[in-house]
């Protein structure tokens, strides 16, 4: 199988998924209206609430929901063979990711803008925004554990990265500061921008900084590890401007160059797939594909962090409510393309068979890794950039994408923790909000591993967290569809698969970690099973409320909202 | 010509997508020293003594504009004031 064949039917679906199935989403299931005053324009105050242009608004949104979990995701599923995560990736776009991006996004718009939170408080009732603070806590934690593994794993593996990492954020700074300071054009500090980005790689190249066997008596993944966090608790209570902005800024663009030319290199180099469609020969100890493969891959998929961006910062820009399609469910198609470039990294970037199964010898290995070994052999065949070069490249791309990512969940946790804190009459300040933050995650992180290294043990169980949040967000569009006597079964058939693997994948690794005597991911798994059971249980009540309740006129949900305020 | 359009469009909107996460934080932190100073205004009405009430007094007309953005923003749909009505 060609590559290439795999690219074209992939994008394709997806395309067509855009085109036809997400029209079906917004003309039949959700009405999207373009008369529809949204809260935009109702409650426009230049701050947050601004009418915004939908590709503008397309481009926030994608790069807000796009990291680095599209790339480790499926570069960790391939093992079970390319045919289930290519399955998986490219339905799951269509019919999972995108009618929950668009629909979150709907939710909110007809809501005033009000975020998740404060949905499910309205539609599940109210223990269901203690629910959700227990999710959005389990889920932070686990994507700031795992991606401080993942990176940390990338710094070592690929020591020419390290310099364009670090390098970047003085980039940042830079930028900022000539875009403010001296008024320069946006164009032009662009592309200063990314070729400064672009040199720093070709500096990192020739410098590769690889740390001694122990520093400080740390292994280099520790060390590395404590570093991040380090970095991640400054970066997240500096204000925003200083650091965050322009560095997403470039990142942004950063992810538009590195897509072409991964989708460039396949176009131009064809390679053939070596791994197998279905991996029959998988490695010891690799758990069954039915339930892992579907909580491995979550952003790609689908993923409940989407819903946060969509009705926490997207919906209240939406300028007309048929944006809604372009913005949200194409913001969806972006993060399947990406998902699907990881795919044909790793399993095209290997010269034979036996080369990917050295790599992807144990589940877990690949990897990230493999997606910078393989991309980097396709960009190299494709493109002619030197294999070391391709490979920096890409590594810090994933690095950058996770960094990111990073910071800005040390920054959310920091407010969940202040709300936890307000809901049991204790007042936390920045610095000790940050402080607990960054002693549960490091706790977690080297709780799995003592150098870190088994971090990656937690992605798992981050993808049913992620689940599980989507899972909580599907509920609250049934309960709206259901009381609106709308067609529910576009949504209802993914909650109910989406809570059916995430439960089981629970279950299956509960015994897993109870057989290895991990009692701290134990005790983790334990609560995120009950927050699931929570979920189906408050979900199942509040639908069972919602069949015997007097239907709804369409456009009731807006006055109903006029009585009660934003609870944000 | 179309062109040379294009490119400005394409150039405007880059700027916007640079541009508007910036104005929404500063427009943010404006707006939350404005409610400080409301609340500096105010605190007489909400029941908090304030030595200064009687020149605050004079520069409640001027606030008078934004209340009712003011108390939709905290989640009040009706003004929680007796005697400062605006809905």
């Amino acid at each position: 199988m060609n590559s290439l064949v795999l690219a074209v039917v992939g994008v394709a679906m997806m395309i067509a998924g855009y085109l036809l199935y997400s029209r079906y989403l917004s003309t039949r299931v959700f009405k999207l209206s373009a008369s529809f005053r949204t809260p935009s324009h109702e409650l426009e105050d230049g701050v947050d609430f601004v009418p915004t242009n939908k590709f503008v608004l397309w481009g926030h949104h994608f790069t807000s929901v796009a990291g680095a979990a599209p790339i480790v995701g499926p570069a960790v599923a391939v093992i079970w063979g390319w045919l289930p995560a290519f399955l998986w990736v490219t339905l799951g776009t269509v019919f999972f990711a995108g009618m929950h991006d668009l629909g979150t996004l709907w939710a909110s718009v007809r809501h005033r803008g009000q975020s998740i939170g404060s949905l499910s408080a309205r539609f599940i009732g109210a223990r269901g925004s203690r629910l959700f603070l227990v999710v959005i806590f389990l889920l932070l934690l686990m994507v700031n554990a795992a991606f401080a593994v993942v990176i940390a794993g990338l710094l070592v593996s690929t020591p020419t990265a390290v310099i364009p990492t670090w390098g970047a954020l003085v980039v940042a700074v830079l930028i900022g500061q000539a875009i403010y300071r001296l008024k320069w054009s946006l164009p032009l500090v662009s592309v200063i921008g990314v070729v400064a980005l672009y040199g720093l790689i070709l500096v990192g190249d020739a410098v590769p900084v690889a740390l001694p066997e122990s520093v400080l008596g740390l292994s280099p993944e520790a060390f590395w590890i404590v570093i991040l966090f380090v970095y991640a608790a400054i970066a997240s209570m500096l204000p925003v401007w200083v650091l965050l902005q322009p560095r997403d800024y470039i990142n942004g663009l950063q992810l538009f160059i590195a897509l072409g030319l991964l989708y460039g290199s396949v176009l131009l180099f064809r390679p053939e797939i070596v791994a197998p469609a279905i991996n029959t020969n998988v490695p010891e100890g690799t758990p069954g594909l039915m339930p892992l493969l579907f909580v491995t891959i979550a952003c790609g998929a689908i993923s409940g962090f989407h819903g946060i961006v969509a009705s926490g910062t997207s919906s209240k820009q939406l300028d007309k409510e048929t944006d809604a399609r372009f913005v949200g469910y194409f913001g969806a198609v972006g993060e399947g393309l990406l998902a699907l470039g990881a795919i044909i990294a790793t399993t095209a970037g290997f010269r034979t068979l036996a080369d990917w199964e050295a790599v992807y010898s144990a589940f877990n290995e690949g990897g990230v890794g493999a997606f910078v070994d393989g991309g980097g052999a396709i960009l190299n065949a494709g493109l002619g950039i030197p294999t070391s070069l391709s490979a920096t490249i890409l590594a810090t791309t994933a690095v950058l994408f996770a960094a990111t990512t990073m910071d800005t969940g040390v920054r959310l946790q920091r407010f969940v923790v202040q709300e936890i804190g307000l809901i049991v009459n204790v007042r936390l300040g920045t610095a000790a909000a940050t402080l607990i933050v960054l002693v549960v995650c490091l706790g977690l992180t080297f709780s799995a591993g003592a150098d870190g290294s088994g971090g990656m043990i937690l992605w798992p169980l981050f993808g049913t967290t992620n689940q599980l949040m989507a899972g909580l967000s599907l509920a609250i569009l049934a309960v709206m569809l259901m009381r609106k006597r709308r067609p529910v079964l576009p949504i209802m058939i993914p909650l109910l698969f989406v809570l059916f693997v995430s439960v089981y994948a629970l279950v299956i690794q509960l015994r897993g970690f109870l057989a290895d005597g991990n009692w701290l991911l134990l005790a983790l798994d334990v609560i995120i099973l009950i927050a699931a059971v929570w979920v189906i249980i408050e979900s199942a009540i509040a639908l069972h409320r919602a069949r015997g309740s007097e239907p709804e006129e369409d456009e009731e949900d807006l006055e109903v909202t006029a009585g009660e305020g934003r609870a944000e | 010509m179309r062109w040379r359009e294009r490119w400005r469009a394409f150039s405007a909107g880059l700027h916007e997508f640079y541009v508007a996460p910036y104005r929404r934080t500063f427009a943010r932190a404006r707006r939350d020293e404005d409610d400080l100073f409301r609340m500096l205004v105010m605190s007489e009405m909400l029941g908090v003594p304030n030595p200064a009430a009687y020149y605050t007094a004079e520069l409640l007309p001027v606030l008078y504009d934004s209340f009712h953005d003011w108390h939709r923003r905290m989640g009040l749909e009706r003004s929680p004031l007796e005697n400062y009505r605006c809905c």
